[in-house]
């Protein structure tokens, strides 16, 4: 059976040339980039150009970025490392509260240490207000850290108007940019932003690659203390294939990104215009237009998330979903919720997301095969049913 | 793939999905909160199952339980149905992943509320012939004057009556024993 992946937000396949990129590192360069003799310093060359590369595709200088396993780490070290080293000047934190749970539980851990949090709403298409954090700013404000773009329903944050409340107040602004990065321009300078996470295995690069960049300037404390590599801020032998691998990911991600952005919206627009033709009650979830480029989501009104998913699945077709039954935590997502969905609907969530290989007629053959999916599964739903009797009343 | 080959044959083909209009006894568990709602039907006869049918609102293990525990009980009698567990529902289905217990707890859950709505309307039944037959009181139990209509007093001996607790037949409502069965009033 033929399989049509639409879960890249999860993560991407590396791409060729990644591969090629790497495999000299697993095996003759294996050299310790922190040894003086020439296979060493020859793995360092390489984190070195990998660097640049990254910086590059954010409008960064290299120095300015400093490389971690998972976007998690990338998310923890910035608050974390900030927060820590900024805290003589104030306590108090603000966060959106749609932020991804590398940031809410970092934040969690950050409280027991005596820090404040505020978590700013959004609208229903799960978009902050940058005068709500102007509302909640307090002399004891020092960060402020908000997503780029959220993963469970796309929803790009107005992030540059947010970068100018803080930049008036010598206030910190970090952003969680892990779905965004590779998958729509991203210019630091441009967006105004102190600190911005990012991960190599959402365009193309290997799991385990990711960066934090930091503005130069900028106080952080070291994540993982230890030797001198990443500065001393981010001890430990450096994962040198990972790191060349998001470099080269990086360099296609830019050379591509004008013609990946406009077919991922094609794509992307067609989706989201046709399904809820095909299948009544079915709901977009985030922003319709300010949205990442491949992201898809719906709330399919009457019908359990993983039981969509599972159905899909037998018949090829990889997705995501944001219900209670699917997060391991058996809890309704925390974004669907603060858009104001409803737990029933936020059962009820599916999430596409694209890649360059994705064809036209994958998404046909999506729409093919989902409607009766989801008529089948509305049939044995005790909500529809009840739904269809009070509207007979 | 998270589940086993059984939970997935349920998932894929549910036995005994739908509603039933002439239900004998109907529960109704979870809620969209926890992510799942279940909706049991039961049809009995000579004290034994004679069909379910079900209605699921929820995950793949949800599904698979009711299916699972619609096919374990038809047949059975109500006291065996009723030994039916969380426990057993998952041991049929060959496990469920841990964190999906909770939806087998579901199904057992809404199997026994149909069974539990069932005996109550079995209840209701009985009381309310009981109470169709006290209704047709027409004579004092005590002077066997006849009664007026549905007054609650004898005219002759003015003896107010009340329900006896046990048979429903009238009763002085200061006595302490039924004249009818022999029941003894609990003293309140």
């Amino acid at each position: 059976m033929k399989r049509i992946y639409l879960d890249y937000i999860a993560s991407t396949p590396l791409h060729p040339e990644v591969v090629e990129a790497m495999l000299p590192f697993l095996h003759e360069k294996f050299g310790n980039p922190q040894s003086l003799h020439s296979d060493g310093q020859q793995a360092s060359e390489a984190i070195q150009e990998a660097r640049e590369k990254v910086a590059q595709l954010i409008n960064a200088e290299s120095s300015e970025i400093f490389f971690a396993s998972s976007g998690s780490e990338a998310n923890n070290f910035a608050l974390k490392g900030l927060v820590l080293a900024h805290q003589k000047q104030g306590k108090h934190i603000i966060l959106s509260s749609v932020e991804h749970q590398s940031i809410l539980n970092a934040a969690k851990y950050l409280e027991k240490l005596g820090f404040t949090f505020s978590h700013i709403p959004v609208d229903k298409f799960g978009k902050i207000d940058p005068e709500d954090v102007q509302k909640v700013l307090t002399q004891e404000t020092i960060l402020v850290s908000i997503m780029l773009a959220n993963g469970e329903v796309g929803t790009i944050e107005p992030l540059a108007e947010v970068a100018e409340i803080c930049r008036s107040r010598d206030i910190l602004l970090h952003t969680d940019a892990v779905d965004a990065v590779g998958n729509m321009p991203v210019d630091v300078k441009a967006l105004g932003v102190d600190a911005l996470s990012l991960a190599g295995n959402q365009f193309y690069g290997p799991k385990g690659s990711a960066a934090l960049f930091i503005k130069k300037g900028k106080r952080i404390l070291p994540f993982i203390d230890g030797g001198i590599q990443e500065g001393g801020r981010r001890a430990g032998t450096e994962d040198v294939p990972a790191i060349v691998g998001m470099g080269k990911a990086a360099e296609i991600a830019m050379q591509n990104m004008a013609s990946h952005v406009e077919r991922m919206k094609d794509l992307r627009d067609s989706l989201i215009k046709r399904l809820p033709e095909l299948i009544e009650h079915t709901i977009l979830t985030g922003h319709p237009v300010q949205r990442l480029p491949y992201h898809v989501s719906f709330c399919v009104e009457f019908v359990e998330g993983e039981s969509m998913l599972l159905n899909l699945d037998m018949q090829g077709i990889a997705s995501a979903s944001g219900s209670s039954c699917t997060s391991r935590a058996l809890k309704a997502s925390h974004v669907l919720l603060a858009m104001g969905i409803d737990h029933a609907l936020a059962q009820s969530s599916l999430v596409f997301s694209l890649i360059d290989s994705t064809t036209p007629e994958d998404i046909d053959f999506l729409l093919e095969i989902f409607p009766p999916i989801i008529e089948r599964l509305r049939k044995m739903s005790p909500l529809y049913t009840q739904y269809l009797e009070e509207k007979e009343k | 793939m998270i589940y086993s080959d059984k939970v997935m044959d349920h998932f894929q083909n549910p036995r005994n999905v739908g509603t039933m209009e002439d239900a004998d006894g109907m529960g109704l568990v979870g809620n969209p909160v926890c992510g799942d709602v279940m909706k049991f039907y039961i049809k009995v006869k000579d004290n034994r199952i004679a069909d379910v049918k079900f209605q699921t609102f929820g995950c793949g293990a949800a599904i698979a339980v009711s299916s699972m525990v619609s096919e374990m009980v038809i047949g059975k009698t109500i006291e065996e149905s009723l030994q039916v567990t969380n426990e057993s529902v998952a041991e049929e289905l060959g496990g469920l992943p841990k964190n999906k217990m909770h939806c087998s707890n579901l199904g057992a859950d809404a199997l026994h509320k149909a069974i539990e709505n069932y005996q109550d309307r079995q209840k209701e039944k009985e009381n309310a012939s009981k109470k169709a037959e006290h209704k047709k009181r027409h004579y004092c139990p005590y002077c066997e004057e006849p009664i007026e209509g549905m007054e609650n007093m004898c005219q002759r001996c003015q003896i107010e009556f009340e329900d006896c607790p046990e048979c429903h037949k009238p009763m002085n409502k200061k006595a302490d024993v039924c004249p009818h069965c022999g029941a003894t009033k609990p003293r309140v």
